[in-house]
């Protein structure tokens, strides 16, 4: 046995781009045991209801994350539209599954340059991230922002994206499937990254059960598990199938993961052919009153928001339960009896959004 | 979406009515509270897309069993909503005794003296 | 000598920030905005930072974090707030965890304004900052 020692890990490390700290107990070059330590990004926002109404709430919501600020957006105003039982037209849900997937994509790119830069690979970390920059524009094009689109609304959407842009969208998505095609072979096929990735990380099906794991942590493992398949949004109208691998490791995450950016590009191209004409809102009046658990599947995996209102425009409640939240477990298990040199590698595989985790 | 059903227990048909879910396979999603008058709990638990939640109202000053002995996993949430709401928690496996967040306010969503 | 100006090294540290200004700031290095084309690199390392870029509020357990990583920067040294989070708070001012803007715990040159803030923006902030920086390199050196 060799001898123990404790490495204090973050809060500010060059390959986290956000805080979180672990001290790690390392025996040798070993890590034994893992020991989070949380609370740096901890805001309190969804105390935030007493001070702030259910519509402005809204711009809250959106910014419990600024990775996927769009689905916090609409799976908040998700919640409200159920307890109000407003019913939203159709082609504001496919604009929403657009932006969702849009979001998706970018999430994902970016995801893929950090695991690039963790495992330093610097070139593909540009690549990546040039490659994303394409959806931003998408994004600035159609909504304003690049990070913030304050683009959902309660009842719907307040933008919409006329021909000649969704045209213009096909014709990105055609260029970007070219490229992205040449990235992912990297991923897939260099030696060097499967070096670093396969066997890396392992989790089994029923340990991924076990502890929780949720989105591509959990799918990589082979758990079936997709929000989209339930249909909310614009998602029952379209064909896909969530994209599932047996390895567990972290080069099946990779894998789920590029697959899943190939299946967003397909789901908007399905969203834009099957897209009806029509109006973007519908007007809400009054105040909520009653509950609702609201589910979807964010790029990180399942989130679940649950929002309590007692009929004045103040909420009672409204609560976000995120995927990283859910796969902290899982990181720590896999971490144990892993190499120090792979820490870095294993705590990106579940592609943590420390914001998302404690709002 | 799949159905979604509340039943209504009392804290001491937590840890039993949890494990029942536990052995019929289902996964806990989420543990939430609330607090407006009473202190009110719910916990989510997912097979095949479909949500039950248990709920539960408690009194503020209540003791409650921490169901992390059925699944583990909910450690973090039980930390949280003991640090968050002030809702005393026995036998979290690890307990963070209040300081997974360190906040500089003592239970900011519960009970405030 | 003029040569810290030239070729500044920045630190990045996220405060209680949502993540949408770091990934901003992050993609100010990729090659869209390539920031390394002024002499700019992303350092991990505190003790060889010229430039500091503070992203979020500041909350109680941040504090010392960010207390200590300016001082471990040798001098001298430009701090730049980057988004309206760091500079007073935001939409996140009235939550009980966060303590206000970065200036309520170590000085601050620049202020770069947006939610999130665009990178044109930032490297903006991060050009004023480098002449700040420049002008306390001078008053360093006359007090020799």
């Amino acid at each position: 046995m060799g001898n123990r020692t404790i490495v204090p890990f973050g809060p500010q490390h060059p390959v986290l781009p956000e805080p979180i700290h672990l001290d790690l107990v390392l025996e040798d070059e070993t890590v034994v045991e893992a020991i989070p330590r949380i609370g740096y990004v901890h805001r309190g926002l969804e105390k935030l209801v007493e001070k702030r109404d259910f519509q402005q709430y809204t711009f809250v919501a959106e910014r419990i994350c600024g990775i996927c600020s769009f689905m916090h957006g609409m799976g908040y105003c998700m919640s409200v539209e159920s307890i109000m039982g407003a019913e939203i037209p159709e082609r504001a849900k496919f604009l929403r599954t657009i932006w969702a997937e849009f979001s998706r994509l970018h999430s994902h790119l970016m995801w893929l340059g950090l695991l690039a830069d963790a495992f330093g690979f610097e070139s593909l970390f540009m690549q990546s991230w040039k490659l994303r920059e394409q959806v931003l524009d998408v994004f600035e094009e159609t909504t304003g922002g690049r990070v913030i689109f304050s683009v959902c609304d309660i009842g719907g959407v307040r933008k919409d994206i006329n021909k000649e842009t969704l045209h213009k969208i096909l014709e990105v998505l055609d260029r970007m499937e070219k490229e992205l095609k040449e990235i992912a072979a990297v991923f897939i096929n260099d030696s060097t990254v499967k070096l670093r990735t396969r066997g890396v990380g392992k989790l089994s099906k029923q340990a991924a059960f076990d502890l929780g794991a949720l989105g591509p942590m959990a799918r990589a493992s082979g758990i079936e598990m997709d929000m989209r398949t339930q249909g909310y949004a614009a998602y029952g109208k379209l064909d896909f199938k969530p994209i599932i691998d047996e390895e567990g490791d972290c080069y099946a995450r990779t894998r789920v993961r590029i697959g899943e950016m190939f299946q967003a590009m397909d789901l908007i191209r399905q969203c834009i052919r099957l897209m009806p004409e029509g109006d973007i809102k519908v007007k809400v009046t009054g105040s909520p009153k009653g509950e609702y658990f609201t589910r979807l599947e964010q790029p990180r995996g399942e989130v679940l928001y649950y929002v309590k209102a007692n009929g004045t425009k103040f909420l009672d409640r409204v609560r976000v339960r995120t995927p990283t939240f859910a796969n902290v477990p899982a990181l720590l298990e896999t971490l144990k009896n892993c190499s120090l040199a792979d820490v870095p590698i294993l705590i990106l595989t579940i592609d943590p959004c420390i914001s998302c985790t404690e709002r | 979406m799949a159905g979604e059903t509340l039943k209504e227990i009392s804290a001491s048909d937590l840890l039993t009515e949890t494990l029942k879910l536990k052995n019929e396979g289902y996964r806990l999603v989420a543990i939430s509270s609330t607090y407006k008058e009473e202190m009110e709990l719910t916990y989510s638990f997912d097979l095949n897309y479909e949500l039950v939640n248990l709920r539960l109202h408690i009194d503020t000053e209540a003791e409650l069993d921490s169901i992390s002995i059925i699944y583990p996993y909910s450690f973090l949430y039980e930390n949280e909503i003991k640090e968050l709401f002030g809702i005393k928690i026995n036998g979290i496996t690890p307990d963070y005794n209040n300081s997974l967040y360190k906040i500089p306010v003592k239970a900011p969503f519960g009970v405030q003296e | 000598m003029d040569g810290i100006k030239k070729s500044p090294w920045i630190l990045h540290y996220d405060g209680t920030s949502c993540n949408g200004c770091d990934i901003e700031v992050l993609a100010c290095l990729t090659p869209l905005y390539d920031v390394e084309r002024f002499g700019m690199i992303n350092t991990g390392n505190p003790k060889h930072a010229d430039v500091f870029l503070i992203t979020g509020s500041v909350n109680e357990q941040n504090i010392p974090v960010v207390k200590q990583l300016y001082e471990q920067m040798p001098d001298p040294k430009v701090v730049i707030a980057v988004g309206i989070c760091a500079t007073s708070g935001g939409i996140f001012a009235e939550c009980y965890n966060v303590a206000g803007g970065v200036d309520k715990v170590i000085p601050v040159d620049v202020y770069v304004p947006g939610c999130a803030a665009r990178p044109e923006s930032i490297i903006d902030g991060v050009v004023k900052g480098l002449e700040i920086l420049g002008e306390k390199k001078k008053k360093a050196g006359k007090k020799q």
